[in-house]
């Protein structure tokens, strides 16, 4: 309210103008958190695909071998974006009923969802999402499993990289790892909300 | 005898609870220190320097609060300021009924249940619904969150699977993955049926007007994927200078939270969704809280706005693991609580003076606070605020024989040597109520009254 607007921010002033002086915003080395040492020197796909291994999250470089997990979990119905599609339909093959339109009031249909990633971030095994590059955002969520398509050049090394790069998108997400909850007693349950499985498809 | 309000409540505590409640924190706390010490090669020098842009943040607040407002206006976002409960909960209700909205989704957000959000939405015939899975429980039960990360800390799966049962969610299971897959079913269909997503913001860029948000469950990205309305409900303390601090901010967050490299959603929201997305709110609301933190900032404990409500302090802290959560009778237990609750109650500070008394002051909330806050230091300003405030304390000894002997030297060397006594009287044959309660549970060593001074007059030969 714009009343309120006024109140809060003279309220404000009148509580910081009695300090004599105000911190300074600090200087850093914006590397500083980086986890260097386990960076340095690696094929940032290979350190991907192991930082998302140690999130319970899973990455393919080849999309047979992705439609080939899919099948053994039993996930053969599902969403793919339509302008991956045309590539990955040959390596899918029969026995998978794919639709490029998801329909909102049949969520559950869709065992998994294919959606394109804007980037991913080795570091930490984060894959990184957009409006721009996510054809659909329920498509990227509401299926059990998600596969995000992550071309090789867009993976960042780390965080402090990432952020840097956030750019003009209003959407940005970072994914590390399926939905997750601990509430129960402390204990490990994967897939609340989001995904159960979480993969990057990187190619 | 009397006891602070405090006291009160953790001795109604079940053994199982207070067990249970002792072993997570415990756990959460190791896992958390293992992984920073591992990683980082310092990561005290990481804490203080987070605590200083958050200091810088909260000190300069008056030039980024316009800054950040001119921001979201900018990307497309419509600004609210409340500066009090009462206003914010009014706000939001204006929103959902010029949008003839009727139901919310509610991601977890504290701000949210420190103005009652829910019941006020309730009263007016609106529904908002919990979607964070604890927060979930803790609606169905019309209970209280005990922990700032862990909602249900206290509750077991038997009392969660009862629950749910009477709720219609399914017969009695008391499997956290059947729990988990039931609430997971049942809220899907509640975020397509929503017309407003609600959530908090864990920070706010003053240089982009970027709302972060992390949640490991999803459901705050759920939120944002099928309602067409986004409302943020944040506290003014929530800014953060730039961009690039946010990196050194949320490296700490998930590792002191809840022991994770990085939380498993983490969203930066500049604005209403692309015009080229189809899900997603198209209309976005931010609404900036004030609620007691403007007195906050004016007081000498305005270092407790740094908080980025991790969770750490609680996990540690020797006194909620003995108590839980309920007895600190607010949104904000534990260390945190115990400085900020207080606080929070403006002129009726003496309900909740009793917390910054509940610690041994040992130093463990600092340690692991990943903004560095003093809490010990700020927990001492209060009790010196209560003490001049003539705030009654009860449970505590009367001092006042205590400082005419302490004040009297011949009074003084009296008690020094009659101390000797203490050695062979067994203390409960004290006749005072509250030296016996605490010598319950304690033994005194060998008296040694008298010591300083003889080494003193030695030393002055
Ligand atoms: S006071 Fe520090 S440790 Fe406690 S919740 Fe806040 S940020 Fe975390």
């Amino acid at each position: 309210m714009t009343d309120d607007r006024e109140a809060i921010l003279s309220r404000v002033r009148g509580a910081l103008a009695p300090l004599r002086e105000r911190a300074p915003l600090p200087q850093y080395d914006a590397d500083m958190a980086v986890l260097r040492k386990m960076i340095a020197g690696r094929d940032l796909a290979e350190l991907l695909a192991e930082r998302m291994k140690r999130v319970s999250a899973h990455a393919y470089t080849s999309a047979a071998a992705v439609a080939e997990f899919l099948k053994a979990g039993g996930w053969t119905r599902g969403y793919c974006d339509p302008a991956l599609w045309p590539q990955l339909a040959p390596h899918f093959g029969a026995g998978f009923t794919v639709e490029t339109d998801f329909d909102r009031k049949r969520v559950d249909d869709y065992a998994f969802g294919i959606t394109r990633a804007a980037g991913a971030v080795a570091e930490s095994g984060t894959i990184v999402l957009n409006d721009a590059a996510t054809s659909r955002r329920l498509a990227a969520l509401a299926p059990w499993v998600h596969i995000a398509v992550v071309e090789r050049a867009t993976i960042f090394s780390d965080l402090t990289q990432a952020v840097a790069a956030l750019g003009p998108d209003r959407n940005v997400v970072w994914v590390t790892g399926p939905s997750k909850t601990a509430d129960v007693e402390g204990i490990l349950i994967e897939g609340v909300h989001g995904p159960g499985v979480q993969i990057a498809l990187i190619v | 005898m009397r006891f602070q309000p405090i006291d009160q409540y953790s001795a109604g505590l079940k053994a199982d609870t207070r067990a249970s409640v002792y072993q997570s924190t415990k756990s959460t706390h190791e896992k958390r220190t293992k992984l920073l010490f591992d990683q980082f090669a310092d990561p005290d020098r990481l804490r203080e320097l987070a605590g200083e842009i958050k200091q810088h943040a909260i000190e300069n607040l008056d030039t980024y609060l316009p800054q950040v407002e001119a921001r979201l206006k900018a990307n497309g976002a419509q600004v609210h300021w409340a500066g009090t409960a009462e206003s914010a909960c009014a706000t939001v209700l204006k929103i959902m009924r010029d949008r003839g909205a009727t139901k919310m989704v509610k991601a977890k957000t504290m701000v949210s249940e420190e103005i009652e959000l829910a019941h006020f939405l309730e009263q007016h015939g609106l529904e908002a619904l919990e979607t964070d899975l604890g927060e979930f429980i803790v609606q169905i039960d019309d209970d209280h969150p005990s922990h700032i990360v862990r909602p249900i800390i206290h509750k077991n799966r038997r009392e969660i699977a009862t629950s749910f049962e009477r709720e219609g969610l399914g017969a009695y299971n008391d499997d956290p993955g059947t729990i988990t897959r039931r609430a997971r079913h049942f809220l899907r269909h509640k975020y397509l049926e929503a017309d407003v997503g609600l959530t908090g913001a864990n920070f706010v860029s003053a240089e982009s007007g970027r709302i972060v948000l992390v949640t490991n469950e999803g459901n705050s990205r759920f939120c944002l994927a099928a309602t067409k309305c986004h409302i943020v409900l944040v506290g003014i303390e929530k800014i953060v200078p730039r961009d690039c601090d946010l990196s050194i901010l949320l490296n700490l967050l998930g590792r002191s939270g809840t022991a994770q490299d990085l939380t498993v959603y983490t969203e930066f929201i500049s604005g209403p969704k692309a015009p080229t997305q189809p899900d997603g709110p198209e209309e976005m609301h931010v609404i900036f809280v004030d609620n007691g933190r403007t007195e906050v900032l004016a007081s000498d404990c305005r270092e407790i706005l740094r908080c980025i409500r991790c969770g750490a302090c609680l996990n540690v802290c020797p006194v909620y693991r003995q108590a839980s959560g309920h007895a600190y009778r607010s949104v904000y237990p534990g260390p945190v609580g115990a400085v900020l609750s207080p606080l929070l109650m403006k002129d009726k500070f003496p309900q909740k003076a009793d917390l910054p008394k509940a610690s041994s002051l040992c130093g463990a909330c600092n340690e692991v606070c990943p903004v560095n806050i003093p809490i010990p230091d700020l927990l001492l300003r209060l009790r010196n605020r209560a003490k001049e405030e003539n705030v009654p304390s009860p449970g505590t000894p009367p001092m006042g024989a205590w400082a005419l002997m302490a004040s009297q030297p011949t009074a003084w060397k009296a008690a020094l040597a009659g101390g000797k006594l203490l050695d062979y009287v067994p203390t409960k044959l004290i006749p005072v109520p509250a030296l016996q309660a605490w010598a319950d549970k304690r033994a005194l060593p060998t008296w040694r009254g008298g010591e300083f001074r003889k080494w003193l007059r030695q030393r002055a030969k």
